[in-house]
């Protein structure tokens, strides 16, 4: 079975809200119709949108980092927001495991929020529905599309490639060889949601630098021991060859 | 969360109504076959028709929950896995109950206890419905338990009882006193398992964390952004944006308007026989429900809060 899905590079993600630009355009001009935007140019603009970057301090300074972080619907495996929909508006294809809600069904009593414990859906103020990450399901199955382009608006606009997306019930895809190799997790595995989106945690970055980096072993001045290297600061260091 | 007033009308209005059909029906069926049973018609046929207005409001005002009503009906589709579905068919399936029921006694028909007791079983559906919506979110800690289904139970008949009080101190004064036993009754037993639900969730704590929220293991995460500086669907569903102190305050004012005020003016209203005093207790002890309700809303900690912790 397929589950498409989501893995945001945490080591890379510099916080530039490319992915959440691109996400807004992409499905504000779709044919689900726009994506409400409320008081965009005066004191408190707000608006729905599927796709969120949030940024963190950890640590305590100076040993402090800056975590830029992606949040969209995590398209969870077991999702608690679709058994409480009254409707069966919320829904999960089984054919990829996207998790849709239908606009056409949806009677807005927003009872799915309560029941997702990320916060991923937002209310649209102005068609009275839920809504949420569709991840670009009319991108992604779209055939007339060529196709290193099928795929969510988010990721094609990552600057960084931050964003991997892919099958993550298929260990050959590139999305569960970032997860096995790299130390993928999911968000708040406490309450057994078991999210298809991934994370790639931070790494520390790391220089290693060998003798052969710094000095030539080889050195043809040096080889016959003629002209010693002189003593660290002493004369003659830096002028021998001269 | 954001106390929604739709939810909080719609919990204590029917649960009234359902409170006030149950001891109906309780009374039919403990009077009998007795001369006051053939006397009583009237009156249970008045308290259904009670009992069907308030529910009748509880099912308006969740109407304004919803953001496209007009399509209410599709509400009732997935009874299978949600319990929302299942208040949605349980609710207007009570409310036809009832409305057979207090016709059968007005005309004074024969299969009043029939449709009584079908009616009854869809009163207590609807109670289980309706806390089962709250109970069955298992990351909304404070309201994950069956002490949550108990006071739904409760707190409904005893506000029910206590409008059951009031309805036969115009109607059928021989009932005001065991009426008003069964009000005081069950309002002392609300008072327990409310108060038990109070105390737990003082003790509760958070499954979740802002390191299991973001998965990195450091004692030490402040949130610098949450991606916008308005608000958004996020800050204004979850947060109710009341003070520590304000909170505290509708905690203290509900216990004392559901508990212990609507007992003193039971007591006193059956001492002096004296309807307005027994109305009042059935008022306070509404309105002391809304704020209970506001409460219980305002209380649970949704873990999406995490996120959003700062604006910028």
């Amino acid at each position: 079975m397929t589950q498409l899905a989501l893995v945001i590079d945490l080591n890379v993600c510099v916080g530039c809200h490319a992915c959440v630009t691109s996400c807004k355009q992409w499905n504000t001009s779709g044919t689900a119709g726009a994506l409400v935007d409320l008081n965009p140019y005066g004191a408190d603009p707000n608006g729905t949108f599927f796709n969120r970057v949030q940024t963190f301090e950890v640590g305590e300074f100076p040993n402090t980092q800056t975590v830029h972080f992606p949040k969209s619907c995590l398209h969870c495996e077991d999702p608690p927001c679709v058994p409480v929909c009254p409707t069966g508006a919320s829904y999960k294809r089984a054919e990829d495991g996207i998790v849709l809600v239908d606009y056409d069904k949806c009677i807005g009593c927003k009872y799915c929020t309560w029941a997702c414990p990320y916060g991923a859906r937002e209310f649209d103020e102005q068609r009275k529905v839920m809504t949420k990450c569709t991840l670009c399901v009319d991108r992604v199955t779209d055939r007339t599309l060529p196709e290193r382009e099928r795929k969510p608006a988010c990721v094609l606009a990552c600057p960084a490639n931050a964003r991997l997306f892919g099958d993550v019930h298929d260990p050959e895809s590139v999305v569960s060889i970032a997860i096995a190799e790299r130390g993928g997790y999911q968000l708040m595995p406490e309450w057994g949601t078991r999210p298809a989106n991934h994370y790639l945690p931070r790494r520390k970055t790391e220089i290693r630098i060998h003798p052969e980096d710094l000095e030539r072993v080889d050195n043809p001045l040096k080889i016959d021991g003629k002209q010693p290297e002189a003593g660290y600061r002493s004369p003659g260091r830096e002028d021998f060859a001269t | 969360m954001n106390p929604p007033f739709s939810a909080i009308f719609l919990t204590t209005l029917i649960g009234a109504g359902q409170g006030l059909f149950l001891v109906l029906f309780g009374t039919e069926l403990w009077l009998g076959a007795s001369a006051m049973a053939s006397r009583a018609h009237t009156f249970l046929g008045i308290g259904s028709v009670v009992s069907l207005a308030l529910t009748a409001g509880g099912l308006i005002a969740s109407l304004f929950h919803l953001g496209q009503p007009q399509r209410a009906w599709r509400g009732m589709t997935m009874w299978r896995t949600s319990w929302l579905a299942r208040e949605g068919i349980a609710l207007p399936l009570f409310m036809a109950g009832v409305f057979f029921y207090g016709l059968a006694h007005l005309m004074e028909a024969e299969a009043t206890r029939l449709i009584g007791s079908v009616t009854a079983l869809l009163c207590l559906t609807l109670y289980v419905c309706t806390g089962m919506i709250y109970v069955c979110i298992r990351f909304l800690q404070e309201w994950a338990s069956p002490l949550t289904l108990v006071n739904y139970l409760l707190l409904g008949c005893a506000s029910g009882a206590t409008l059951a009080t009031v309805l036969a101190a115009i109607q059928a004064p021989g009932l005001v006193i065991p009426y008003a036993q069964l009000a005081a009754l069950i309002t002392l037993l609300g008072f327990v398992t409310r108060g038990a639900s109070l105390v737990r969730n003082a003790r509760l704590k958070p499954k979740s964390t802002l390191q299991s929220a973001i998965g990195i293991k450091h004692p030490r995460i402040v949130q610098k952004a949450q991606g916008f500086m308005g608000g958004s669907f996020n800050t204004r569903e979850f947060f109710h944006g009341r003070t520590v102190a304000m909170l505290r305050s509708v905690k203290w004012a509900f216990l004392l308007l559901v508990f212990p005020v609507p007992l003193l003016c039971l007591a006193m209203g059956v001492a002096q026989g004296s309807t307005s005093l027994l109305l009042a207790a059935f008022t306070i002890q509404y309105v002391g429900l809304i704020a209970e309700r506001w409460f219980f809303f305002a209380q649970a900690n949704h873990p999406q809060n995490l996120y959003y912790q700062t604006i910028s």
